[in-house]
């Protein structure tokens, strides 16, 4: 079976991040007034797999492993089947 | 002395690095990052530079890279390993040091010559300064503002080798810019020692770091 994986990375709450503090900025420059600016990393791809749950699994080790920095990361997986 | 310096695509400073420790009297030798035996070497250095592009963070990819293995045999063997600004970020993201060093507070690229105090001189590194001893060495990089979750325990065990001293450009907790693992053998500092070790650059404050490797055995 093959599914789509969606893993979204944040910074824990709480920690500075410098390049939303920009992005607010750079709003503000065009007299755009907002607050609470934050950024997401967003990594998708395809995966085989016998099960939505197996694949999680395995997705969620990747961000353990690889993908993420527990020091500084919150992550979120979402799985779906792929329609054949 | 058979000193290892580790190149990954991306490095930079290496060059540095080798002709200092040639200056210093050690053997140095380029290390490409899918060995995977490091034992003939006495210490391990890994130099700056933008390591696989920094994708995904600095330092992320090489932390999983063959070597990785090799360097930590060499410190499960007691020999000293260095990592300078690319290769400070690798050693937090292997979890050979404590912390991470992320994105500087003002979101910039920072070069300029900083003034910084020694604070621990247990390391091979830093053990030919004096405790509290202030240096000039240059930063250059744009992810070296130091966080960690267990700052009680870093000072409780000396882990903290390097601090900015007159002000914190970076943003970093504690003004903080080298740590070390509990043993002090694995000292990761953003500075570049090697940009500051002879006095025709400015300043050779930074070339003990060096010499300290030498006879540490």
């Amino acid at each position: 079976m093959k599914y789509d994986a969606e893993v979204r990375i944040s910074l824990k709450k709480g920690m500075l991040n410098p390049e939303a503090a920009t992005i607010q900025r750079a709003l503000a420059l065009l007299e755009y007034q907002v607050v609470n600016t934050s950024t997401v990393d967003l990594i998708r791809f395809q995966i085989q797999g016998d099960s939505e749950s197996a694949v999680k699994e395995e997705v969620d080790e990747m961000c353990q492993r690889l993908l993420c920095n527990p020091v500084i990361h919150d992550y979120t997986i979402k799985i779906s089947a792929q329609e054949e | 002395m058979k000193v290892g310096i580790i190149r990954f695509p991306g490095s930079n400073c290496d060059r540095d690095v080798f002709h200092v420790l040639e200056l210093v009297g050690a053997k140095p030798e380029y290390v490409w990052w899918n060995t995977r035996d490091l034992s003939d070497y006495e210490a391990i250095i890994i130099p700056g530079g933008f390591s696989y592009g920094d994708y995904l963070r600095a330092g992320a990819i090489a932390a999983i890279t063959p070597i990785i293995d090799g360097i930590k045999d060499c410190v499960s063997e007691g020999k000293p390993v260095l990592g300078i600004c690319n290769g400070a970020q690798i050693l937090a993201e292997v979890g050979l040091v404590p912390g991470v060093f992320t994105e500087n507070e003002n979101a910039k690229f920072i070069c300029e010559w900083t003034d910084l105090k020694v604070e621990s001189v247990k390391t091979p590194f830093t053990r030919l300064y004096k405790k509290n001893e202030i240096i000039k060495m240059p930063i250059a990089h744009a992810e070296g503002r130091y966080y960690t979750e267990n700052i009680q325990e870093l000072r409780d065990n000396d882990q903290i080798v390097l601090s900015f001293e007159s002000e914190n450009p970076n943003g970093s907790m504690e003004a903080i810019t080298g740590v070390c693992d509990e043993e002090g053998l694995v000292c990761a500092v953003m500075p570049h020692p090697e940009r500051a070790s002879e006095s025709i650059l400015g300043s050779d404050d930074g070339r003990k770091f060096f010499e300290g490797i030498m006879k540490f055995r």
